[in-house]
């Protein structure tokens, strides 16, 4: 197909999902300017499909138990990064004892940003509020003071300075998917773009 | 003639489609247009972007993303590559891929850095080094469109031989009304240059941007330590954060 293209001959990396080169680094990718949130501001809403809402203020969220995931991420734009550290709350915890029948989470961040997930997606053990990455404060360029980490999607559902999660009976697309990106988003089965 | 533009979706037709190339332009001594010709490529957006991808002989396969840098013209497209220093895909990009030669292409991609024709709201561009690329679609569509819009450039580049389009852009603020273009050297100043070489600044962005009053939308692209710097500085100077769009690219090592 490509006459002469070698691509970098590597060791077959079994973490690697189809379609992703590994990094080394740390790619930014967001469609505006960095949120600047002060930490006496910030605030987390849980809300459910009945609009009960469970708030946190930065200290009471960081007075729950932490985990400290050490995860693979992958970015739609073709990059992953392995075994990546974080230290935050796992959704897990912020459920507990949250009454809900949704099946669907919408998760919003200051400056307006939106991501949708199946809320079985964000259960056991599977995602997390971090504050943290590599034993330092979350840069806010990276999604700082505090961002979702969902690990086993691409990415952008793992929304950078997360504000919030509401819960629903309905999916709702939010920024990229409704601008022609995968309702879902699995690295594995490439869902990247609508139709995939 | 398929020239309809989608409105920031991908065509059900999802997957990859075969292109060749027609022509290759050089840029810069680092960067050059690849013409791709995609047949029934359904049109895009100025400031959309599409995934290239290789494939070697035992089946390896790389993909990236690259803005596209010209508006759409029936079934070419045009990329402009900027070579990354021992990068997998850019160096074959620039050196192994001749005219003739296929390529597969998806997209197009993206629904929200793109300019729309329609928007009356006057337009600045911000680009550094090759983040001009998306930049440059727009202003070749507002050209190819007759449109009024206002708009400007500032394009930060480390020296006058680093910028891409230079020509064309000359041509542009001669023939198209209402396009301005101010340039900042981060390393080499020219000798008509009154200004010394500098990281773009409040100044630059305050003397040839648009006042917040007049509710422009701020276009942004380039190295991610640029972005950072010019949409923070353009939030400071008043403009609403959503009407500052971002498109931040590497490093990324590839």
């Amino acid at each position: 197909m490509s006459p002469g293209f070698q691509g970098r001959r590597r060791a077959a990396e079994p973490n690697l999902p189809p379609g992703q080169y590994l990094t080394e680094d740390f790619p930014v990718l967001s469609a505006g300017p960095t949120p600047r949130v002060s930490l006496t501001d910030w605030e987390f809403v849980l809300s459910t499909e009945t609009g009960a809402e469970s708030r946190w203020s930065w200290d009471e969220m960081w007075a729950l138990p932490t985990e400290t995931p050490m995860v693979d991420i992958h970015c739609v734009t073709h990059w992953s990064k392995l075994g990546t550290n974080w230290r935050g709350v796992s959704i897990d915890t912020l459920l507990d004892g949250v009454d809900t029948a949704a099946d669907y989470a919408l998760v919003h961040s200051y400056g307006g940003y939106t991501t949708n997930l199946p809320l079985d997606d964000l259960r056991d053990g599977q995602a997390w509020i971090v504050h943290q990455y590599d034993g330092a404060d979350l840069p806010a360029e990276h999604g700082g003071p505090a961002r979702l980490l969902v690990p086993h999607l691409y990415f952008w559902k793992s929304a950078k300075w997360v504000r919030g999660i509401r819960l629903g009976l309905t999916d709702e697309p939010g920024f990229w998917e409704t601008a022609g990106y995968h309702d879902y988003g699995d690295p594995w089965r490439e869902q990247r773009y609508q139709g995939d | 003639m398929a020239r309809t533009a989608i409105p920031g979706r991908l065509t059900k037709r999802a997957g990859w489609w075969v292109a060749r190339l027609v022509e290759r332009r050089e840029e810069t001594a680092t960067a050059c247009t690849l013409v791709l010709e995609v047949p029934d490529w359904p049109g895009h957006l100025p400031g959309q972007h599409v995934d290239l991808r290789l494939t070697a002989e035992d089946g390896y396969q790389a993909a990236r993303s690259y803005s596209v840098s010209a508006p759409a013209d029936g079934e070419r497209i045009e990329v402009t590559v900027q070579r990354v220093p021992d990068g997998e895909v850019s160096p074959y990009l620039i050196e192994g891929l001749s005219v003739g030669d296929q390529i597969e292409v998806r997209g197009p991609v993206g629904g929200y850095f793109i300019w729309r024709m329609t928007e009356p709201a006057p337009v600045l561009l911000v680009g550094g080094g090759s983040g001009i690329a998306p930049l440059m679609a727009m202003i070749r569509a507002r050209r190819a469109a007759g449109s009024r819009v206002p708009f400007r450039l500032i394009y930060s580049v480390r020296s006058e031989r680093d910028i891409y389009f230079a020509d064309e852009l000359r041509r542009r603020v001669r023939d198209d009304q209402g396009l301005d273009v101010a340039y900042v050297y981060t390393r080499e100043v020219p000798e008509s240059s009154p200004a010394r070489a500098h990281r773009i600044a409040v100044a630059d962005l305050n003397t040839h941007g648009w006042p917040p009053q007049l509710e422009p939308t701020n276009f942004v692209c380039g190295p991610t330590g640029f972005v950072e710097a010019v949409s923070d500085i353009l939030v400071a100077l008043g403009h609403e954060p959503r009407r500052v769009k971002t498109e931040r690219f590497g490093p990324t090592g590839a």
